[in-house]
């Protein structure tokens, strides 16, 4: 176990490595201007110089690449271009309402995904069954953005229970917070608790034909406690699966939940950023998904591991 | 004296198979008794309804599958009209069971202590102390060696036969009236087998144990049974007690099925001395290594200096237990495994030696017919796109492939008109007769059947083995023939090389072999060869 995850941290860093000198050669280094993009046509050549100056782009790429990635190991992450603020500050901002809502969003997500579609299966064909296929496809047709827009429609501005939007910060008290967070969550949660449910179905399914279920009940464990001491446990590896590649989505579609809701957080920082051609920003931003898409990745992995000891001992 | 109550009696039971199968009923009007201490084999083919028997014993039949008419009772006790939760104490208190496929039957993610004492846990006995203690004794009762070690480790960490005494120790828990095994010892090894078996046995004559016992396997009836049931399509066609039915059948049908059983007596040899060498290994060496580091420790040695020739119409049967390299080597003769060692030569063609671009021509010259006649045809493709694709990679034009593709599904007893329909349209037997045309249209002067008979019932075993030795006296066939059923390689092989840890410990005459085995593990396998002491 240990040398697994050993193994994979070192996989880890090799991938942010390579991930950073990826996103540093598309940005910096491929023909066309950094400058002249982010000033646009109309900038003036002595304008254009100097940003060149500022951002150091006469010095040789291989410098720039190491003064960058130093610099994050650091908690540098340069001076934005736009906003004359350190990127890291505004960063930390931001973070502190795109990881509660992505979190918040994947708790809402697999506690209704997973009840859900373990009970669909094991009543297979009754009415929970039906009723959850019905829900999957609802919630697999309609886009988040557009399930955000009916919420602040009928829970903001009909019942009034919930702000339509903007974020009144941390520091008025858990709640507050919590309320502005929970419309976002729910409306980005649903669409892949959608598919969870499916997953989950599908899975518990298969599980229960298997021979050791049958194993189970011959040895007169009843329908219940079988369900939950041999049937979960096995079918929850294939969903960790989905839902690891659900987390990295759950961070990717808060871009467009946070718009929605006009929630300042990474999501609507990366479009702002995008807007005014804030190369430092995006540059940081990108590396920063990608790196939350890595970790994700690892802890799946160590999750793997916790969850089916064939693949502890194989490695 | 009053008559016994019998452990198990099952009165006219008829069970009803859903709208679509191929036919109405699953069982009918079947009658059973089994008395304490007795062991009851029911017997029979594939679709004989003989697991649903098992299954409606302890009312889990499958979806769709329902009790009609009739009875079972389990000493004395109405069993059909119990609730749910009386089931649920009937299973494991009255009926332990034991199933076939060791591999699965186990939670892969429990520990075989939990899983044991669940059944203590299930039925609300002991406490989990005492649970812990009587799960320690009985992995040691089913001569588990270790059982501490055992208890801690998962299901994937034990071999097929540990499994299957785990699954032996967790049905006698709670000292069951009646014991179903469900083909318990088709999965294992012969050795592993033979032990099963006697464990089984055993245990019966220990504790008194009534058994009913699943098999397809006639040498298994011999080793275990007092009385046997033989079914056939749902219905009972005899019964009586072993020595009646294994010498003195009254039903065609049970004679059939005991005709079909290859005998452990080899037929004369033919004459193959001025045959010319179609294939000879020289030398052949194979080593799997383990994945990651330390990789020495995990290095295995699946095939070690084997060499053998075979002649022209000749087979060389490849025996041994599961993980000795007899496919290992197999894979090699034919290069779907590169060898690391050794040589191969086909002919005058040194096959072992050649480039991927020289070899592709020349992969006609040696062809195999695999084991699973249901995953080794393509579900997607007609039975004529499968026989004609091989020829025309080779250059054949497709409208000659196709009619050489009806030709051969003749040659092997199909119809001609088989080439417009799809594998899922054919039985078992059908679909091997199908793999054999499709190796043969690629004219192969030697061909490799690995188990290439083992997933069929015996009375199809016996026509395919009559269909192979038939092509190869009429094409002059050199055959590489992998089996763990040496019943089978005494009928059909020339020779017989026994494998054992990636090498021949043995190669002789099959004759000379099954007379006078030289090496002692030649001698272990047949010793454990089931019933050869009641049916040769």
């Amino acid at each position: 176990m240990l040398r697994l995850i050993a193994t994979r941290l070192l996989s880890l860093a090799i991938t942010l490595m390579a991930v950073s000198l990826a996103i540093f050669l598309i940005l910096e280094v491929l023909p066309g201007d950094p400058a002249a993009i982010m000033l646009g046509t109309a900038a003036r050549e002595d304008t254009l110089a100097a940003l060149r100056l500022e951002m150091g782009l006469d010095r040789p790429a291989l410098v720039r690449y190491l003064e960058w990635v130093g610099g994050i190991l650091h908690g540098d992450l340069g001076t934005s271009f736009t906003y004359k603020l350190p990127v890291s500050t505004l960063v930390a901002e931001r973070l502190a309402i795109t990881v509660p809502l992505s979190l918040l969003a994947i708790l809402i997500s697999t506690a209704l995904a997973l009840p859900l579609g373990v009970a669909a299966a094991a009543k297979r064909d009754g009415p929970v069954d039906k009723a959850v296929l019905v829900f999957s496809q609802l919630g697999v047709a309609v886009p988040n953005f557009w399930i955000g827009l009916l919420f602040i429609l009928f829970f903001s501005t009909y019942l009034g229970w919930f702000p339509a939007g903007g974020f009144p910060g941390w520091a008025g008290g858990i709640v507050p917070a919590f309320k502005a967070l929970l419309l976002p969550a729910v409306a980005l949660a649903l669409p892949q608790a959608a598919v969870l449910t499916r997953v989950t179905r599908s899975a518990t399914l298969e599980v229960i034909g298997a021979d050791f279920v049958r194993t189970a009940r011959a040895k007169g464990v009843d329908r219940s406690a079988t369900l939950r001491r041999h049937v979960v446990p096995n079918a929850l590896i294939p969903v960790t699966t989905i839902l690891g590649l659900q987390l990295s989505f759950f961070f990717g579609g808060a871009i467009l939940v946070e718009n929605v809701f006009n929630l300042p957080g990474l999501g609507r920082l990366a479009y702002q950023a995008l807007a005014q051609r804030d190369l430092i920003v995006i540059k940081d931003i990108v590396l920063i998904f990608a790196g939350i898409v890595i970790v994700v990745n690892f802890l799946v992995d160590i999750g793997y591991a916790l969850l089916d000891p064939r693949l502890r001992s194989r490695s | 004296m009053t008559d016994p109550v019998p452990v198990l009696s099952v009165e006219k039971l008829t069970l009803g198979l859903p709208g679509l199968a191929d036919r109405r009923h699953a069982i009918q009007d079947l009658s059973l008794a089994i008395m304490p201490g007795e062991t009851l084999c029911v017997v029979g083919e594939s679709g004989s309804g003989k697991s649903m028997t098992a299954m409606a014993t302890i009312g889990l039949l499958p979806r769709g599958v329902n009790v009609l008419s009739g009875g079972i009772r389990l000493a004395g006790r109405d069993l059909l009209s119990l609730t749910e939760a009386q089931w649920c104490d009937v299973r494991g208190r009255d009926v332990g069971t034991v199933f076939q496929e060791p591999m699965t039957s186990l939670n892969p993610v429990m520990r075989v202590a939990d899983q044991i004492a669940e059944t203590f846990r299930a039925h609300g006995l002991l406490n989990p102390a005492e649970r812990d203690r009587r799960t320690l004794s009985l992995l040691s009762e089913v001569n588990l060696p270790n059982p501490e070690l055992i208890a801690r480790a998962y299901p994937h960490e034990l071999s097929g036969g540990q499994r299957q005494r785990v699954m032996i120790a967790m049905a006698l828990a709670l000292e069951p009236k009646l014991l179903i095994a469900d083909e318990p010892t088709t999965a294992l090894d012969v050795t592993t087998q033979a032990q099963v078996l006697k464990l089984i046995d055993n245990l019966r004559h220990k504790k008194g144990t009534a058994v009913l016992f699943i098999t397809h396997d006639f040498g298994v009836v011999a080793e275990i049974a007092d009385r046997v049931a033989v079914l056939q399509n749902g219905v009972l066609v005899e019964q009586g007690p072993v020595d009646q039915i294994l010498h003195r059948p009254e039903h065609p049908y049970t004679r059939r099925l005991l005709a079909a059983v290859p005998s452990l007596t080899p037929p004369p040899p033919k004459a193959l001395t001025g045959e010319p060498i179609s294939i000879k290994v020289d030398a052949l060496t194979k080593t799997y290594g383990g994945r990651g580091w330390p990789r020495k420790s995990r290095e295995v040695q699946a095939a070690d200096a084997v060499s053998f020739e075979i002649r022209r119409g000749e087979t060389l049967g490849l025996v041994g237990e599961s993980g000795s390299g007899k496919s290992t080597v197999g894979r090699c003769v034919l290069r779907l495994v590169e060898p690391d060692g050794g040589s191969i030569t086909i002919g005058d063609v040194a096959f072992g030696a050649l480039t991927q671009r020289q070899l592709r021509p020349e992969r006609r010259r040696i062809q195999m017919v695999f084991q699973d006649p249901f995953a080794s045809l393509n579900p997607r493709r007609t039975v004529g796109q499968i026989i004609a694709e091989g020829p025309i990679t080779q250059g054949e034009t497709p409208s000659k492939a196709l009619d050489r593709a009806r030709r051969l599904l003749d040659q092997v007893g199909l119809s001609e008109s088989a080439v417009d329909r799809y594998p899922h349209e054919f039985s078992g037997g059908q679909r091997q007769r199908i793999g054999i045309a499709r190796a043969l249209a690629m004219r192969p002067d030697v061909l490799v059947a690995d188990e290439a008979v083992s997933a069929l019932d015996v009375s199809v075993q016996a026509e395919i083995l009559k269909l192979i030795r038939g092509l190869q006296a009429e094409l002059g066939l050199a055959i590489l023939f992998i089996t763990h059923d040496l019943r089978v390689a005494a009928q059909l092989c020339d020779r017989v090389a026994v494998m054992q840890k990636g090498r021949i410990v043995e190669m002789a005459e099959t004759a000379q072999l099954f007379a006078s085995p030289k090496d002692a593990y030649t001698r272990q396998l047949l010793a454990a060869v089931p019933g050869a002491e009641r049916m040769g």
